[in-house]
């Protein structure tokens, strides 16, 4: 176990993008391994395809339900836009963990803002970045929707510990039908 | 036993857990959870009401026949619920009787952000507020057995990290409540001027003695550590204190409403510097300043938005890690849904630059670009008294292109007393009612419209058009229409707008969330017919993207409504993208 006994993760993402489920797959791994864990999200207007922010800690003792700025261990971001928006909860030497896909925001869509050019490239410039196609590789494990398990898959590949443990966390939290596309999911992200 | 709760599960649970047998509410974030999660428990009777009042004299009515009683709602739901609430202060219960409201500091999915501490004081009402989702379980109890002790309404406070955060629970079994005998007493329950002046000085009297009972409950609690600082808080703020300072004195309050003035003053004693923490108001210092204590904090945090963990820290003079700093990105609002049916009657009132008052549910999400079509978002069902308002002073030649705008469980909340008030008053009014079959925004929240209940069985199904000509519509100036025939919408309502009297047109089409059999294959642009025109944009669709010149479909959000398909004038968007 390296620093899951003490662990602030921020997920981050498009509302709609399954943000709410990697977040309780963490908090289950984190309930398993008899941590303390909170966690926070937001409903109502922020989920009709705006940015959602949540927050997921895991320790001996935790008090705040969020992670603050300068203190993620680790950033997992759904989408390109988002990364760079969570940068600054990112702590020094922690790790942005993004898919690549790109989701062009309403005002972008209306050619009132334009979606900004080589965000990996900058944000490789600014911190220890792990950006994949975690979408192809949800697609390629039989669902375009487990993109969020890819990406989880790959925060336990970096987190460590007992990759048995993170399965069990991913099969509790889906529904029995969807528990194999899922765990192949997993396996992609974490083998990639 | 151990369980991993949502703030507003837990709280469902502390009420199953009180012997709760109804609950009666009215959505609303971030408290909606709360009564669904009640739902799930045979052992309470649940229910969606029209609106909040309605709620808790319906809760009201359960305390009166001695049963524990609930009721949830958002701050501004409690402004609806404030009315019977300020009597119900001084009748009394018989069973327990206990209020939840969740306070949205920040606003992240509200109007305002009004500080529900100063309806507890306005109207003399106990008020809890827990930390965490076990204190949301366990301050349940502790709220049943106050409001039956002091004979008194009780409420309590969440905020949104309260409501929809996630943390422990130790759940604890069922303490099953028989009813308290009801008998007939007018002194308590009529609260007619000579009865109501008794009951105000009982009201007086039970809050001097909760204010100094409140010195001695558990839930108020000193913990000493080093003396320079102490610091007094409630609710979310003790957790970021404690995470941003853990070597302060802290006086921990989980009763907010009378505050234990003694203890309080004990505390002040104890240590060098007192500060309040508190978002918003500065309900608590400013009472301890009026006792003569010298006391800061809202000078320093400010009365808007949310604390953190790291702004305490900052306030206490702390380090702070560095944050990286981000590039600029563009802004991700919220919008309307793929297939949101909405997105028709926006395009119409875009184009007609109809003066809108709108109202509060998705569909307030239409007055941001491209669809731009509000002019106000007030409160729950204010359009209709607005637009009648706005019609009578500016004449009928704005009355012309003037219309009201609310969705099908806000017109029933509270739309429908207002279009009584315009017919009755011969008004000149325009009412759209967006009827999506749902309560949208706080999650598919069945109503009266609907005829379905809470628990998804079939009841009576209120009809709008029939509803609107009994308020006073004449039945030829009611019209129903799909929004996504949006020729046939924009014509009815060019003459429905020159009615000189009151008209109201039901746009009619199921929330596309509701039922993912509604979901078909991607459309596709056919490039080759395409002439970039950019018609289809307007409906500010997120599916539908420009590409170089022209545009394109994103097939993952796309759900082949067809309605960008109705608006091309060249017939380039077609099937034959994937299947999801």
């Amino acid at each position: 176990m390296s620093n899951i006994e003490n662990l602030n993760v921020v997920i981050v993402g498009v509302g709609g993008q399954g943000t709410l489920l990697a977040s309780r797959i963490l908090s289950a791994l984190g309930l398993k391994l008899g941590l303390d864990v909170k966690a926070s999200e937001i409903h109502g207007m922020a989920q009709r395809g705006g940015s959602v922010v949540t927050f997921m800690r895991m320790g001996q003792r935790v008090y705040a339900p969020m992670v603050e700025a300068g203190c993620a261990d680790y950033v997992l971001a759904f989408e390109q836009l988002e990364a760079m928006r969570a940068l600054s909860y990112l702590k020094e030497g922690g790790t942005l963990i993004t898919n690549t896909q790109k989701m062009s925001p309403m005002p972008v869509v209306t050619g009132a803002a334009v979606y900004p050019d080589n965000i990996i490239e900058r944000l490789a410039e600014k911190c220890d970045l792990d950006a994949f196609d975690a979408l192809a590789l949800a697609h390629e494990a039989g669902d375009g929707r487990a993109v969020n398990v890819v990406l989880i898959g790959a925060l336990a590949k970096r987190v460590g510990g007992d990759v048995e443990a993170w399965r069990e966390a991913v099969r509790t939290c889906v529904p029995a039908k969807f528990v194999e596309v899922n765990l192949r999911a997993f396996d992609a992200g974490y083998n990639r | 036993m151990k369980e991993f709760m949502l703030g507003n599960e837990a709280i469902a649970r502390g009420a199953y857990e009180a012997g709760v047998r109804l609950v009666s509410s009215y959505p609303g974030t971030p408290s909606t959870e709360i009564t669904e999660y009640c739902a799930k428990y045979p052992e309470i009777y649940a229910e969606w009401a029209t609106n909040e009042k309605v709620a808790l004299e319906v809760s009201a009515g359960a305390s009166m026949a001695g049963a524990r009683a609930l009721s949830c709602m958002k701050h501004v739901g409690l402004n609806v619920a404030s009315d019977p609430l300020y009597t119900l202060s001084y009748t009394g219960v018989n069973g327990g009787l206990v209020v939840i409201v969740a306070d949205d500091p920040g606003m992240h999915s509200s109007q305002n952000e009004q500080d529900s501490r100063m309806h507890a004081r306005a109207a003399q009402v106990p008020m809890l507020e827990p930390s965490n989702s076990d204190e949301c379980r366990e301050f349940m109890s502790i709220a049943y057995d106050l409001s039956e002790k002091y004979d008194t309404p009780v409420l309590m406070r969440t905020t949104t990290r309260i409501a929809h955060a996630r943390s422990v629970v130790n759940t604890q079994d069922r303490q099953e409540k028989e009813l308290r005998p009801y008998q007939k007493d007018t002194s308590k329950w009529v609260m007619m001027p000579a009865m109501a002046k008794g009951r105000h000085v009982f009201v007086e009297k039970r809050m001097n003695d909760l204010a100094e009972d409140a010195c001695s409950m558990s839930i108020n609690r000193m913990e000493m550590a080093d003396t320079k600082i102490g610091v007094i808080c409630t609710g979310i703020i003790y957790e970021y204190v404690k995470e941003a300072a853990p070597d302060v004195s802290v006086l921990k309050l989980g009763m907010v409403n009378p505050l234990p003035m003694k203890l309080i003053e004990e505390f002040a004693s104890k240590v060098d510097t007192l500060y309040v923490f508190e978002e918003l108001e500065p309900v608590i210092e400013e009472q301890i300043a009026a006792r003569g204590i010298k006391v800061s904090g809202k000078d320093l945090t400010g009365h808007q938005g949310e604390l953190s963990a790291r702004k305490i820290a900052q306030l206490l003079g702390r380090e702070v890690p560095d944050a990286i700093v981000p590039d600029p990105v563009p802004a991700r609002p919220p919008v309307l849904c793929p297939g949101c049916p909405h997105r028709g009657t926006y395009a119409v009132l875009n184009k007609l630059k109809y003066t809108v008052t709108g109202d509060i549910g998705c569909y307030t999400l239409g007055a941001l670009a491209p669809l731009s079509a509000l002019d106000t978002t007030l409160c729950m069902g204010a359009s209709v008294g607005m637009s009648q308002g706005f019609n009578r002073m500016m004449g009928a030649e704005a009355a012309e292109k003037t219309v009201a705008v609310l969705g099908d469980s806000t017109f029933l909340h509270s739309g429908v007393t207002s279009l009584i008030s315009a017919c009755y008053n011969r008004a000149r009014v325009t009412v759209l009612i967006l009827d999506n079959s749902t309560t949208g925004m706080t999650g598919h929240q069945p109503n009266p419209s609907t005829g379905f209940d809470i628990h998804g069985e079939r009841t009576c199904q209120v009809s709008l058009t029939d509803l609107c000509a009994s308020c006073g519509v004449d039945k030829d100036h009611i019209r129903v229409y799909d929004p996504f025939d949006m020729k046939g919408l924009e014509a009815g309502l060019k003459e429905e707008s020159a009615y000189d009297g009151v008209s109201v047109i039901v746009v009619r089409r199921p929330c596309m969330l509701l039922n993912k059999k509604n979901v078909k294959p991607a459309l596709i642009i056919d490039t080759d017919k395409c002439k970039n025109c950019l018609s289809c944009m307007k409906l500010g669709c997120p599916a539908l993207e420009r590409a170089g010149k022209g545009v394109k479909i994103n097939p993952d959000l796309c759900v082949g409504c067809g309605h960008c398909q109705s608006v091309c004038p060249f017939g380039a968007i077609v099937e034959g993208g994937s299947c999801k």
